[in-house]
């Protein structure tokens, strides 16, 4: 239900307001506390029915997108991607910069003109340029400003009665996930963490931690379902379709075996479509929050998304279900997970 | 006895439970108490009234990670630590219910991908290999312990060698100091474990007592450090300067002592220090090193003279007025 509307914000990392404000005021009714602190994480408490624990859930509201760095006298837009992007994704793509979403199309030099050893290359981020149609450097700077930031102009569609596509499927069906389990009183004192600058290093999360102090945290995320043509079903991180992706490990946290195998076995109890993620790369809030502090207990469930970090991802409300189905689970059970 | 057990003990990074048991054997009677935390650091905590200082040794070894099971009952991995790829080949690996495996590839040009390498466990199919492991399953290299003409060769000296020099100073230490023995977790994959314990023990001194490269094998890169020449007092790794103070005191106390010593300086590398001395405030923060050859093989070698340098330097460390 939140989630077309949340998947069509620009917020790429470090502007993440608008996502913000909108989560707030969906949510305002279940919050006991809410903070917006330094960074621009959104921190919504839920009071438990004990306040004997602390329990955090995170995802993160930002997303991967550029930020405009210069404008040449022609009245082209040089920028800079924010978080990790392939280039090759990106090139004659629409986008929307800054705050007035000026529609501008990421430019290259047309096929025509390239040269034949060109055509085998991957272009440098530096050849490329967002075109908004102006004609020179003075119209440019009439509808953008050196450090507005530029998004994927994509829009939300249901694909299948399952399958959706949009952008920011990373982690926005995080954030949409967090907004449900919030109405739900918990049984401890619950963070609700809608972090921010995750892109670009888990910044919002190490902050937040050291705010909330949780005795026990949980990632929401979206990550790589790498099941398309050509990978060999060998190097499949995880399958869309196959439920809740709980990682063992990636490569900035070792979950708990304890820990996650509990996730698989509750998972298996309820009832609930789940896999293991079973590749140890990227990495996620838990990567900051699990260091913090004296050491905090921590896991990742993840949605499963092909073309993740693109103008257009594809995940499955099925899988969307599960992973909320076994973070619920995983709040009302939380006693067995200590 | 003590060290053939740990080193041979099952322990990578993230999986310290069996390690972490044997290692509390040995500390529980010597200690104040004993706990272990989120991240499965085990700290051993001797209490006293002068200094805190927190000696830190990682408890975890490098290994592998099942990522996949195939049809024919393959196993397919992920690295965990730093590997060396063109190393693996027919090497063993351990996994903690016991089973074995043999790691192969499937390129014949031998260009040392792991992508195209696999476990192979003797299962017939899929399904024997899923009663057999997991994916998500860890597995250490096989590397037996061998003690002769005063040189240990093991797998995992890096770094049960210090979680050794850590039990033996604990063993015989007479200190008012405030001193908490970490068996830090994690250090293989980022010096995590350290990061949480020395936040939570919030020491005012600490020393990574860890294994360092030697320079003395045959056409190897040029370094100031020999097997069987002493302790290694750290004067920086990659993650690390060590703090003056800490590093002169060893220095001193080495010389009045006539414990064999020669400084470090390891370019290939991190250790524990590197978390330990930017937590919190900052931590002056030392290293004292075993030098040990074939760092993260199956068959490591150590100097048994120089471990009893190590035990003596620190000892006298923590005996010390800082």
């Amino acid at each position: 239900m939140f989630l077309k509307k949340l998947c069509e914000f620009d917020c790429v990392s470090g502007n993440e307001k608008a996502v913000r404000d909108y989560i707030r005021n969906e949510i305002y009714q279940y919050a006991d506390e809410i903070v917006i602190d330094s960074i621009g994480n959104l921190i919504v408490k839920r009071t438990g029915v004990s306040s004997k624990k602390t329990v955090m859930l995170d995802a993160h509201t930002d997303e991967v997108g550029f930020i405009i760095s210069g404008i040449t006298d022609k009245g082209f837009l040089e920028f800079k991607t924010v978080g990790g992007i392939d280039t090759r994704v990106i090139i004659s793509k629409r986008v929307r910069v800054g705050k007035n979403k000026i529609p501008g199309v990421i430019g290259i030099k047309a096929i025509h003109l390239l040269e034949k050893s060109e055509r085998n290359e991957v272009p440098k981020i530096k050849s490329l340029y967002i075109d908004i149609g102006a004609s020179s450097k003075e119209e440019a700077e009439k509808y953008v400003e050196l450090g507005d930031y530029a998004a994927f102009d994509t829009e939300y569609e249901d694909l299948t009665d399952d399958l959706i596509k949009a952008k920011a499927i990373d982690d926005r069906a995080g954030c949409a996930i967090l907004m449900e389990l919030i109405k739900e009183k918990p049984k401890y004192d619950t963070y609700f963490c809608f972090s921010a600058q995750e892109e670009v290093g888990l910044r919002g999360a190490k902050i937040a931690v050291n705010r909330i102090k949780p005795d026990i945290a949980l990632a929401i995320e979206a990550t790589t379902s790498s099941d398309v043509a050509p990978s060999e079903e060998k190097d499949y991180v995880i399958r869309l379709g196959n439920g809740a992706a709980v990682s063992f490990a990636d490569g900035a946290t070792i979950a708990s075996e304890e820990f996650y195998k509990k996730l698989l076995s509750v998972a298996e109890e309820e009832g609930i479509k789940a896999q293991t993620k079973a590749a140890i790369t990227g990495g996620n809030d838990a990567g900051a929050i699990h260091l913090a502090q004296g050491g905090i207990k921590c896991a990742t469930i993840s949605v499963p998304c092909r073309y993740i970090h693109s103008p257009a991802g594809i995940a499955s409300k099925a899988d969307i279900d599960s992973v909320k189905q076994l973070a619920g689970a995983f709040l009302r059970r939380i006693d067995e997970f200590y | 006895m003590m060290l053939e057990r740990l080193t041979q003990s099952f322990g990578p990074s993230g999986r310290e439970k069996e390690i972490t048991q044997v290692i509390s054997e040995y500390v529980t009677p010597f200690s104040d108490e004993v706990y272990t935390d989120a991240l499965g650091n085990l700290i051993a905590h001797k209490k006293g009234n002068g200094k805190k200082i927190m000696l830190a040794a990682h408890m975890d070894e490098i290994g592998v990670a099942v990522t996949y099971i195939d049809e024919k009952g393959f196993l397919r991995f992920s690295k965990i630590g730093g590997l060396y790829q063109r190393r693996l080949l027919n090497r063993r690996v351990r996994f903690s219910n016991g089973f074995t495996g043999v790691i192969d590839t499937e390129e014949n040009n031998k260009d040392y991908n792991i992508q195209k390498m696999y476990i192979d466990i003797g299962a017939t199919d899929r399904e024997q290999a899923e009663k057999m492991v997991s994916v998500g399953d860890m597995a250490v290299f096989e590397g037996e312990y061998k003690e002769e003409y005063g040189v240990i060769i093991s797998k995992a000296l890096d770094n049960r060698a210090g979680c050794y020099i850590l039990i033996k100073v604990l063993e015989q230490i007479k200190s008012e100091n405030d001193i908490y023995f970490c068996f830090t977790s994690q250090e293989e994959v980022g010096l995590r474990g350290a990061k949480a314990a020395a936040y939570s023990v919030n020491p005012e001194y600490a020393l990574a007592v860890d294994v360092t490269d030697t320079g003395d094998t045959p056409n190897c890169p040029k370094m100031a450090v020999n097997l069987g020449g002493g302790a290694a007092v750290k004067v920086m790794d990659r993650s690390v300067i060590t703090n003056p103070d800490v590093r002169i005191k060893l220095i001193e106390l080495a010389k009045k002592n006539n414990i064999p010593y020669q400084l470090e300086i390891m370019t290939d590398g991190g250790t524990d220090a590197g978390a330990i001395h930017t937590s919190r405030e900052g931590v002056k923060t030392g290293g004292v090193s075993v030098p040990t050859r074939y760092i993260h093989s199956p068959s490591e070698m150590v100097s048994k003279k120089d471990l009893e340098a190590c035990i003596k330097l620190i000892k006298a460390f923590c005996e010390s007025n800082l």
